[in-house]
């Protein structure tokens, strides 16, 4: 047997060559936006906040006859002109709608600022400030109830902001800058309808302005890429300037709506104070139950404990205590010998499937949350169903306020009930997946998922059997992580639900359907 | 949320079987040698990025592991090695639970370019190239515990070696390009976000140096150094867990013996200790190793 240096050298490199590190990232794949159905009476349908459509004005626009219009037109030609290949690959990625690329732009940050900070050297903990935010411990910390929030205020502004752009529409009738002057080219998919103000730019705009107050430290972030996203409207000869400007300025006026809501919807309160933190343990000891305490060393104060009185947008507070489940079983129950048992059992059998769901689905520090795992899986289903850029925004608004609001009823439950975890209370149960630093009952991935999957199966009935086995398998991967007891993910699924219906019920009223 | 941590289990592999594909030593034709070896490697602290830290939640890393390999001499002068690992990695502190199991099969063809002796040293260039595919399902994307990182690899490495009576020094150079591995996130964040179930790792460059005496090649006593560069990859973002595509740099140093069993011919024992020095990514690792290889001539019929 003999191999030749040459031919051995030759083998290696190919070896070494054989395959592109490429990856194909799915949200890069969708196609150009273009609905079946324009929904032009949007502008009747109802809103979140605003009071009416017309609660935010929008002027006039400029005469199709003046000169600054024609001046407009121009600029469409000249940047036509100069396109360059970097244009032409944004110009494709912008294409597939601003609703979607906005989320995407939102789940990005939400995952960049989802990691718990660093102890200090006295082993406590420092808590980032909004008034700070790029100093560490860097503003916000984007978990798992703060995401839930930031996606139901920055899609429920896109919304209201897209309501208000849509009246306007309708009422000053302004067409395409290529049917004034049929010599200007429209270089994506264009929706046969009027003009002013842009709704990609209305969307941009009230994206902005709520990011910018969730995320104060990705301002010049989200200023280039709201210059990006109006810059292709000019582009692609959808839109002439003034009509992307007036779409930013309603946008961000509606924006400001919503940001003054969220200034007072308690949220900022939510972290609570070391008295707080103390009287739900005390709490807990008095009612004869073993009280949550956390497995981080050095220890950790609990995530938000008072979020549960959180405003959020379906249900009031009230609601959320009448809506609150019986309590979960005692810790001295043979009731919850039982499941801890079970929960042991998933700790020391866990199977190589039952490791990727509970990988799949784990959401956890460093990722974009729950929430925004089902953003992603939304968005990847609307992009087939050819909605219109308001009813995009529409089903996402739906989809994050039940998600918000099931945060809220999640968050209630565990800090009215300040349960432990099963490995506080067992130490032989080792996780699969880290073990979230807040009490058990309930799930918060069950209440998420059930609420998700309810408000899903409305807007895309087609697939609701699909989503509601996915919510069940994210709800389970909790279990089987062994982070969470059977009452938890069963107690979370059915919360989450009655909660999504509660976004069914405004969907199917809101004049949309 | 999941709590925070770090290092890289696939570099043990490449340590434990450094004995033979990264020296100068060939098995004669038709001659087997064959053994298994012990290893433990265990850190407290590690680099996160370049910040040196401790993590309470992780405690201390401890991976031990059996490694089975085989070296056979094809031709004089062109040997292939196998070598395939069972590993135990856990941590003795907070809940993460630990992993174990088959990792990786590494296979590695060994060609004696060309001897020369120059002025009375007896030099020779060697190169060797290399695959490994994973043997099992196991989890990648669990660092630091996981047991590998699940790439199909392929490396190419040049090596000089000077010899002068027993005394002998060694220097190579090793280019691994890695192939993309599959985990079972579908999207994941690195400095962006990426939607897809394909994590893209850098390709490593390493270089090792060895100096030392040695008698023949069942007996040597050595110390070495190497050095390991990810060509990318990230820095572990403060207070994340480390992620497959982290930009993981290592440098160490360690000392390798080589001995044969008294009276029991084609037996050696081999024993190694490496510690890290300075690191990105990875774990400030201590490793010990010691094994048993048996050696002998392969003939048709014989199975000596």
């Amino acid at each position: 047997m003999s191999i030749s240096v040459r031919t051995f050298g030759i083998l290696s490199l190919l070896a070494l060559a054989s395959c592109s590190k490429e990856i194909t990232e799915r949200n890069m794949e969708f196609g150009a936006l273009n609905p079946d159905k324009t929904d032009t009476s949007a502008g009747t349908w109802k809103p979140v906040l605003m009071t009416s459509a017309t609660e935010f004005s929008c002027d006039v626009p400029i005469a199709v006859t003046s000169p600054d219009y024609k001046l407009q037109l121009l600029e469409i030609k000249s940047r036509q002109a100069n396109m360059t290949d970097e244009d032409e690959e944004k110009l494709k990625y912008w294409s597939s709608g601003s609703v979607l690329r906005w989320n995407e732009i939102l789940r990005e940050l939400v995952a960049k600022y989802n990691l718990p900070p660093y102890q200090n050297p006295d082993a406590t903990y420092p808590i980032p400030n909004s008034a700070n935010p790029l100093a560490y411990p860097y503003f916000p910390f984007a978990n798992p109830p703060y995401a839930a929030r930031a996606y139901a205020y920055v899609s429920a502004a896109q919304y209201d902001a897209l309501v208000a752009a849509y009246h306007y529409k309708g009422f000053y009738r302004r067409s395409r800058p290529s049917v004034i002057d049929n010599t200007i080219k429209e270089l994506i998919p264009v929706v046969k309808d009027f003009a002013y103000p842009s709704e990609e730019a209305v969307v941009a705009g009230a994206a902005f302005g709520m990011m910018s107050m969730l995320f104060p430290g990705e301002q010049d972030y989200l200023q280039e890429k709201l210059n990006e996203c109006i810059d292709m409207r000019i582009l692609a000869g959808a839109n002439v300037r003034s009509e992307v400007e007036a779409g930013v300025r309603l946008g961000k006026a509606v924006a400001g709506k919503f940001i003054a809501r969220a200034r007072t919807d308690r949220a900022g309160k939510a972290v609570g104070t070391p008295a707080d933190w103390a009287k739900l343990e005390s709490d807990a000891i008095a009612r004869g139950e073993t009280p949550w305490i956390s497995q981080e060393s050095p220890k950790r104060p609990p995530m938000l404990p008072l979020f549960g009185k959180t405003l959020g947008f379906l249900m009031d507070t009230t609601e959320v205590i009448n809506n609150r489940p019986p309590a979960p079983p005692s810790t001295n129950s043979p009731e919850f010998a039982k499941e801890l048992e079970e929960v042991l059992w998933f700790s020391q059998n866990p199977t190589r499937d039952r490791m990727r769901i509970v990988h799949f689905w784990g959401d956890g520090a460093g990722t974009y949350t729950p929430p925004g795992h089902w953003n992603a899986i939304a968005c990847k289903d609307f992009v087939n169903l050819r909605f219109s850029e308001v009813r995009w925004a529409r089903n996402l608004a739906l989809l994050n306020m039940s998600m918000f609001d099931a945060a809220i009823c999640c968050w209630d439950a565990k800090f009215y009930y300040f349960n432990p975890r099963p490995s506080q209370v067992n130490n032989k149960i080792k996780t699969l997946t880290g073990l979230p630093n807040f009490p058990a009952y309930t799930s918060g991935h069950s209440t998420f998922s059930g609420a998700a999957a309810t408000l899903l199966g409305h807007v895309n009935p087609g697939r609701a059997t699909d989503y509601m086995s996915m919510a069940n398998e994210a709800s389970n991967s909790r279990l089987y992580g062994a982070i969470h007891y059977r009452s938890d993910i069963e107690v979370g699924m059915n919360m989450g639900k009655m909660v999504g219906t509660k976004a069914v019920d405004r969907a199917k009223t809101d004049g949309a359907d | 949320m999941r709590k925070i941590a770090v290092l890289v289990s696939c570099y043990i592999c490449a340590t434990l079987s450094a004995q033979t594909e990264s020296d100068a030593l060939f098995m004669a034709k038709r001659n087997l040698c064959g053994g298994f070896v012990y290893g433990n490697t265990s850190w407290k602290h590690y680099w996160e990025g370049t910040f040196y830290r401790d993590n309470a939640n992780i405690g201390s890393f401890k991976s031990n592991s059996v490694m089975a390999m085989a070296n056979y001499g094809i031709g004089n002068g062109l040997n292939l090695i196998a070598s395939a690992a069972w590993i135990d990695n856990r941590v003795t502190a907070g809940t993460l639970i630990g992993q174990k199991g088959i990792q990786d099969l590494n296979v590695f063809l060994k060609k004696e370019l060309l001897t020369k002796d120059i002025k009375g040293f007896n030099s020779s260039l060697v190169a060797v190239g290399g695959v490994s595919t994973p043997l099992s399902n196991y989890v990648a994307d669990y660092l630091p515990i996981s047991i590998g990182m699940r790439s199909k690899t392929a490396s190419l490495r040049l090596l000089a070696d000077v010899q002068k009576g027993h005394w002998y020094g060694t220097a190579s150079a090793m280019y691994t390009r890695r192939n993309n591995v599959t985990i079972d996130r579908n999207a994941y964040y690195t400095t962006r976000m990426i939607y897809s179930n394909e994590v893209a790792l850098p390709d490593l460059f390493s270089y090792n140096i060895r100096l030392g005496w040695r008698d023949g090649a069942d007996k040597y006593y050595e110390v070495t150094a190497d050095r390991m560069n990810s060509l990318g990859g990230f820095d572990i973002r403060k207070n994340d867990m480390p992620f497959l595509s982290n930009d993981m740099e290592s440098f160490r140093v360690g000392v390798n013996i080589k001995y044969p069993v008294p009276r029991v011919s084609g037996m050696s024992i081999m024993a190694a200790g490496m510690q890290t020095l300075a690191g990105r990514n990875m774990g400030k690792a201590t490793t010990l190793m010691a094994g048993v290889v048996y050696q002998g001539e392969f003939k048709k019929g014989d199975k000596k």
